[in-house]
């Protein structure tokens, strides 16, 4: 077991996320991070799936209650074992009653806590994925993020051998990121001045983003004057509502909704947007849906990913 | 056939692993049907290659897994299945099959703040609302927002208001509400711009219990008004609105 001292800011349980039931209105959940949170479970030979803590900012502090074997990727932030101060993006080694404490994020937005074998919380509708807004997942299984004094059972059974992510594949938090946006949904309703200035301006991450959308600032941009109807939304979605100041809809978004679309970002480049502070600045490119596919298909080849699909079924009730 | 109807289907990109399928525009009945049907169709076609489905208004969105399918294939497959449901004809068949849900609603200014406004802004009495509200059977259109959010149309003409300016940031469980065309019950405490007219005592998301919902899209719901003491003792709750 692993006992929390120190929530942090907000620390919370993900899995890969809840699959299958967008049509009841219930959102994915998992982590915002995909790469990072991929990263950890790799790093300790887990499933892609195995259950984490998303750590929001820093400010955790936990005791293990018995050996095991824990990785931590994600934002850049001080990290000590006791008294051993830890480099992030590699598997460490911890006895019974080692204390891990991990420092406010220096860039990047969140962290990722993985253990060897998984936490082992009840899932939900098959996932423990804490989303607040639907009340499901997490440790106590209504959406509340953890709390000073929870414990999360752990089995650690197979010794890894020692890891570490090459510097190759870590995201520099602090550059501003370009992402590629796959041009879809209204696209070809948006007005030119607007499909232009979103890939050609800097737009600014507000300081009321979560982990339903991240709400940036720039630019305002022109929408297209032909109302919709509530369609689905996907993870990555780039929302323009009237006052044209774009939302990227993320892992807790709503399921469907009726504000004008451009397209997606590739979900490979999302991870870098969760990470972004408040006030750091972000770019976007188009991207050929082709490419982006591509992308995808080696991410999840990479990380062993694989998707619950529901057979004929899909429609869970 | 007319220019409108030959913009139909229309198939458009929704990222690296979604397609966006619309049969039609607007809020249709007819078309919400052949929705369904075509849920129901490419979900055993493909299903197995599939990771989510979400029917809409006049839209099917398509979530792939892309290690199985390609964005090319899926079309494909999309058009032959919509070329075989035109070739069937009618799917209104669809929904005469569906259920019908009946929701009580205790209807009051204590828990529907917005009734009295409504009823001067369309000149009717709050009586005339609850019947008018009441008499006809709605169909589920679209399921989402929020677990358990059925949107229901079409609402009568007569009792139609925008929403409002400033979305409320706390609407209880059980609000039932009105905007535009549409109407709702509110299944958990969130925020909310409609028109909120009374409450059901019904559940409509339970976190903890086994099933989401009881509602689908193609279903039918009714109304029907109760007086505050079936609402009590249907625990119904009159916490009032922050």
């Amino acid at each position: 077991m692993i006992k929390i001292l120190d929530a942090g800011m907000r620390t919370t349980v993900q899995d890969f996320g809840r699959f299958g039931y967008l049509s009841k209105g219930l959102t994915r959940g998992g982590p915002v991070d995909e790469h990072a949170f991929l990263w950890a479970n790799r790093l300790l030979g887990n499933s892609f799936n195995a259950a984490q803590l998303e750590i929001t900012l820093g400010g955790l502090e936990v005791e293990f209650q018995q050996d095991g074997c824990f990785a931590l990727t994600g934002a850049d932030a001080d990290a000590h074992l006791d008294d051993e101060s830890l480099t992030l993006w590699q598997n460490f080694d911890v006895k019974a009653g080692q204390r891990l404490k991990i420092g406010y994020a220096r860039a990047g937005l969140r962290l990722y806590l993985a253990v060897q074998g998984g936490f082992q919380v009840e899932p939900k509708w098959h996932s423990c994925a804490t989303v607040e807004r639907d009340s499901v997942g997490g440790l106590s299984g209504d959406g509340s993020p953890l709390q000073s004094g929870d414990t999360l059972r752990f089995q650690c059974d197979t010794p890894q051998p020692s890891r570490r992510v090459s510097w190759a594949y870590r995201s520099d938090y602090t550059k501003t990121p370009v992402l590629g946006l796959i041009p879809g949904y209204q696209y070809d309703d948006f007005p030119m001045s607007a499909r232009e200035a979103f890939c050609y301006e800097d737009f600014e991450v507000s300081k009321d983003s979560n982990r339903m959308g991240i709400r940036l600032a720039g630019k305002s941009l022109e929408t297209p004057e032909k109302g919709l109807v509530s369609e689905g939304i996907n993870i990555g979605s780039v929302q323009v509502p009237s006052d044209g100041q774009p939302i990227i809809m993320m892992h807790d978004r709503q399921t469907l909704g009726g504000y004008p679309k451009l397209g997606v970002i590739n979900p490979v480049d999302l991870g870098k947007l969760a990470q972004l502070q408040p006030g750091q600045k972000v770019r976007f490119s188009r991207v050929e849906a082709s490419v982006a596919q591509q992308q995808l298909r080696r991410f999840y080849q990479f990380f062993n990913v694989r998707l619950p699909c529901q057979g004929g079924d899909n429609l869970r009730s | 056939m007319s220019n409108a109807e030959s913009a139909f289907p229309k198939i458009v990109t929704a990222g690296a692993d979604a397609i966006l399928v619309y049969l039609g525009e607007g809020i249709d009945p007819e078309v919400n049907d052949r929705i369904m049907v075509l849920t129901n169709r490419v979900g055993s076609a493909l299903g197995n290659k599939l990771y989510d489905l979400v029917p809409s208004y006049n839209s099917l969105m398509i979530y792939y897994n892309v290690l199985s399918l390609s964005e090319d294939e899926l079309r494909e497959c999309v058009r032959k299945l919509i070329d075989e449901l035109q070739q069937d004809g009618d799917a209104s068949g669809a929904s005469k099959q569906s259920t019908l849900h009946t929701i009580e609603v205790y209807y009051d200014p204590s828990v529907g703040p917005d009734l009295e406004r409504a009823a001067k802004q369309t000149s009717l009495s709050i009586d005339d609302i609850i019947k008018m509200h009441t008499e006809q059977e709605y169909r589920v259109y679209a399921m989402g927002f929020a677990p358990g959010f059925a949107y229901l149309g079409e609402l009568p003409e007569k009792l139609r208001l925008p929403r409002l300016d400033n979305p409320r940031t706390k609407i209880p469980a059980g609000s039932v509400a009105i905007a535009e065309a549409q109407t709702a019950v509110y299944p958990s405490e969130s925020p909310g711009g409609w028109n909120i007219i009374g409450r059901t005592a019904e559940t409509l998301y339970d976190p903890q219990a086994d099933s989401i919902s009881p509602m689908k899209v193609g279903d039918r719901v009714q109304f029907k008004a109760v007086s505050k003491d079936e609402f009590e003792q249907a625990d119904g709750s009159l916490e009032s609105l922050s």
